[in-house]
């Protein structure tokens, strides 16, 4: 298990610094290749009425005019030692992990990407549960009552869940649920968990269930699906005809074995959301990760999209390690191989 | 399964229907108030002089900056009244008179010398910080001179580097000299004076004197670019947090003088800002009554125009918001054809108007038909149609067929039609544009681009123009103030063409040089504005710039909101330094 750990978490890290060097490229290399010179480049930090030579200092201090290697080794290292930035009276010390320094918002760019993970924890856990919950049951429930009403209605609301936007359901639920009834006030506005619990519940609660909506659908659909197939194998009806209850038949046999697809699924649907909900964010006016990348991306803001890259794909890479090891506590065929 | 999902649509549609009906029950909703269409255009909606509650602003997006040396929009220059104070400001007034300037820290506007290249300005005495100590002329000086620091802050206008006898000086942050204020273009010669020296004659300097970067900025409290977090107030609110990205809260400045200040009103205790709010669901709460107001004032998205339209109880609560900001096609003179002006003067009558109009939410939330440069807010505008379209503005095909056979084209031809790709009305309004030219035989390929490098990379960039031939480059520019210079200086002047950036697309024309140089140094008011009228007709006859929509903000001002009216020395929004919620 030890060296399973130690392998996956090399490629991990060596997944991380391929991620980070192909959106360096993207942003600092391909416009270069494309014919774009680095005084393009560094117009886009200085203002609109910026002459040639406010875009030269512009283009010297940031150091756009040097080989894109040393660029991004000077990333790199800001990453594990730190970096200083001199705007102004003070220096600015960007200590490590440093993701760069934002020079359109004069801020660095890790504070500002810790800032932002509380509000998309908050969504991605909250929703997560409440999918995973009901899309699972839902789907169990399905498999079992096959062709019955209850199988029917609850897979109409699943294609209904896969089929509508999150922008036109959020919206709609803030019209119904905030604004003609008033049960949610606080939904639109984010308030943070450790500041007043109550008011963080209610804020989130709508995103919550406009999220999972969408997410339960396909995971009950999956699992039907699974469970449908796997209440044909010879073993279900093996474990029937040794006499086990229905219902361990159900839940240790044919779940047990549906849940892996649904796990594999479930990591990276978790990892992507981690990494920034961006449309619920921006339904909900939610102020996560996914909502400043897309704010990052209007403003050309390019360490701010270069520091969000990394923290999504991080979680991506997280939650599939994570999820790798939680295959040998469900399957125990992969704890045996 | 077929059966569930006309079940679903049903309860879906049944639900949007009791959403758009319902009112709000949390907030002053859609109705009541003393407004009418349009009301807040001529006088104040509801005045009251009660003060106490939280005004609620939002914002669909971040702030550009609320740092007085580094903001350049103009809810942000409004917004930036209630906190800090400029040696001169725009009047605080509805209609035609708010475009008039007026003193707020001076005394009087500026005493100039004969040769118009120095300004004086006397203080009011009394003017203090929030923390109580007193307004100094060296703090104005020093606030210019950190503004002059274009790495620290990018983003404010260039008035200031253009114009000062800078003599080399670059920034108070390099400057070794004690107290920081060794710009000799500025003289301070006791606390209650400052006197501006510029390199060339200018005599329009008054409006300068109302940018954001004569906010005076106490040297001891200045943090470079992180003053943001805490601008030190002299208006009459101070910060009391400020997270960007999310929010912000003012609260009154107990140091604030209404005695030196006739133009501001302190009503609402506490202003509240929330920033990143969803463009579609902060109209829906003004619509509830739980915000007072859009601050960035643009106008409601498309979905909340159509309901305000349709629906007469809200539309006695909007303005359809005349702004200085117009909406062009760019004529590139430097691409073939339209290096012949009978070959640009085509496109002027070819142009569909109406449908351009139509692209851009109509004549309430897009705007009216622009037959020239200057629109009526501007202070000398004189209304010249040189290309009629035609009845209705749906385009002169007989004369438009007239000139391109005047050009050697009679049967028209080829060129590119360039917009930006995440502004789906320019890309509308081009589509628009496309389909009418092609009716005289132009044919106009549309090649859209990433709006944050248009101008930087691509139709800013004239040897970009012409490399690719971009013959006509949607545009739209919006006056830095609503005065000729701040207008059309940086649209119509040959010289401020540079390599990369442009806002200038094409206009190159020595006479229309030479009437800016005229106008420029016309100390008489009037006479100033007819000459930057006379720019305007010149422009057009040069057919440089086709004019097609004068833009409209269709704002909403929910009924519990006091004291509401538009500026329109402010860009056409509403006038926060007046509002209340009481």
């Amino acid at each position: 298990m030890v060296t399973f750990l130690i392998r996956r978490l090399i490629a991990a890290i060596a997944l991380l610094i391929i991620v980070s060097m192909v959106t360096f490229a993207i942003f600092f290399l391909v416009p270069r290749l494309t014919g774009a010179t680095t005084a393009d480049l560094a117009s886009r930090y200085v203002g609109k009425s910026a002459g040639p030579q406010a875009i030269h200092e512009v283009e010297v201090r940031l150091g756009l005019n040097r080989p894109v290697a040393i660029q991004y080794w000077n990333f790199v290292k800001g990453i594990i030692i730190g970096a200083h930035y001199d705007f102004g009276p003070s220096k600015v010390y960007c200590g490590p992990p440093c993701f760069g320094y934002s020079f359109i918002n004069q801020t660095p760019v890790w504070p500002d990407l810790l800032d932002r993970a509380p509000v998309t924890l908050s969504l991605a856990a909250g929703a997560a549960i409440i999918w995973v919950i009901f899309g699972v049951t839902a789907g169990v429930i399905s498999a079992l009552k096959r062709g019955t009403a209850i199988d029917r209605v609850s897979m109409g609301i699943a294609l209904a869940g896969v089929s509508l936007p999150i922008f036109f359901t959020g919206l709609l639920s803030l019209a119904i649920f905030r604004d003609n009834l008033n049960w949610f006030p606080n939904a639109g506005t984010y308030v943070g968990l450790t500041q007043n619990p109550l008011q963080w519940a209610s804020a989130l609660a709508l995103p919550w269930v406009t999220l999972a909506f969408l997410q339960a659908a396909l995971y009950a659909r999956l699992t039907r699906a699974g469970m449908l197939e796997t209440m044909g194998e010879d073993y279900i009806r093996t474990a029937r005809a040794k006499g086990l209850p229905e219902r361990t038949v159900i839940v240790r046999h044919a779940l047990r074995s549906t849940l892996t697809p649904v796990l594999t699924i479930f990591g990276l649907d978790l990892g992507i959301l981690l990494g920034g909900a961006v449309l619920t964010e921006s339904t909900f006016s939610l102020p996560g990760l996914g909502k400043f990348a897309i704010d990052s991306i209007n403003n050309n803001d390019l360490p701010r999209v270069l520091g969000v890259v990394m923290v999504g794909a991080f979680f991506i890479v997280l939650c599939n390690l994570v999820v790798d090891i939680l295959y040998a506590v469900v399957d125990p065929r992969v704890r045996l191989s | 399964m077929r059966r569930s999902i006309p079940l679903v649509a049903t309860g879906l549609a049944a639900s949007l229907a009791l959403a758009a009906c319902g009112g709000g029950s949390g907030g002053s909703g859609g109705s009541g108030g003393d407004g009418t269409f349009n009301a807040a255009l001529t006088k104040p909606v509801n005045p009251s002089t009660k003060t106490g509650g939280t005004l609620r602003l939002a914002n669909s997006g971040d702030w550009d900056n609320v740092d007085p040396a580094d903001t350049y929009y103009a809810y942000s220059w409004d917004f930036a009244r209630l906190y800090g104070r400029t040696l001169m400001m725009f009047k605080s007034v509805p209609g035609k008179s708010g475009t008039e300037l007026t003193p707020d820290l001076a005394q009087g506007p500026g005493q100039h010398s004969a040769d118009l290249k120095t300004w004086t300005y006397k203080l009011k005495p009394g003017i203090k910080y929030e923390d109580g100590t007193p307004v100094r002329a060296q703090d104005i000086k020093y606030d210019v001179e950190r503004s002059l620091d274009k790495k620290v802050f990018p983003n404010g206008p260039t008035y200031f580097n253009d114009y000062l006898d800078l003599q080399g000086y670059t920034s108070p942050y390099n400057d070794k000299t004690p107290g920081k204020l060794g710009l000799k273009a500025i003289d301070t010669p006791d606390d209650q004076t400052i006197v501006f020296h510029l390199k060339k004659a200018f005599a329009a300097f008054d409006y300068f004197a109302m940018l954001p970067a004569t906010m005076p900025v106490p040297p001891a409290k200045d943090t470079g670019a992180n003053y943001k977090q805490h601008v030190v107030a002299t208006g009459p609110y101070k910060f009391e947090n400020y997270t960007p990205g999310k929010s912000m809260a003012l609260v009154r400045n107990t140091n604030w003088d209404p005695s030196t200040d006739p133009n501001r009103k302190q009503l609402p205790d506490r202003i509240e800002v929330q920033l990143g709010i969803n463009a579609d669901d902060l109209d829906n709460r003004l619509i509830n009554g739980s915000l007072d107001s859009d601050v960035v004032g643009t106008g409601v998205q498309a979905a909340a125009a159509a309901k305000i339209q349709s629906q007469a109880r809200l539309k006695k609560n909007a303005d359809a918001a005349p702004t200085a900001r117009l909406w062009y096609t760019a004529i590139s003179g430097d691409v073939a054809p339209f290096d012949n002006i009978h070959c640009r003067r085509a496109v002027e009558y070819a142009a569909d108007k109406t449908a351009m109009q139509t692209a851009f939410g109509g004549p309430l939330s897009g705007g009216d038909v622009a037959t020239h440069l200057m629109m009526p807010l501007i202070p000398g505008s004189k209304d010249i149609n040189p290309y009629p379209s035609g009845p209705g503005n749906h385009g002169d095909i007989a004369k438009a067929k007239q000139e391109l056979a005047a050009c050697g084209k009679p049967n028209g031809f080829k060129t590119v039609l360039t917009a930006r790709t995440e502004r789906v009305k320019e890309v509308n309004g081009a589509l628009a544009l496309q389909q009418s030219l092609a009716k005289v035989g132009i044919q106009a390929e549309i090649k859209k681009f990433p709006q944050g490098d248009y101008f930087k990379l691509y139709a800013g960039k004239p040897e970009y123009v012409k490399k690719n031939g971009l013959g006509l480059i949607m545009m739209a520019w919006g006056a830095d103030w609503p005065e000729g210079f701040g207008y059309l200086s940086q649209i119509v002047d040959s010289r401020v063409i540079r390599d990369a950036g442009n806002t200038n697309l094409g206009v190159k024309d020595p006479a229309v040089d030479k009437l800016v140089d005229q106008a420029a140094v016309t100390a008489d008011a009037t006479a100033r504005n007819d000459l930057w009228a006379q720019i305007d007709a010149k422009v057009m006859d040069d057919a440089y710039i086709m004019p097609f929509l004068n833009v409209k903000g269709l704002l909403y001002r929910p009924p519990g909101v006091k004291n509401v009216f538009v500026n329109q020395g402010l860009n056409g929004l509403y006038d926060y330094a007046q509002m209340g919620v009481k």
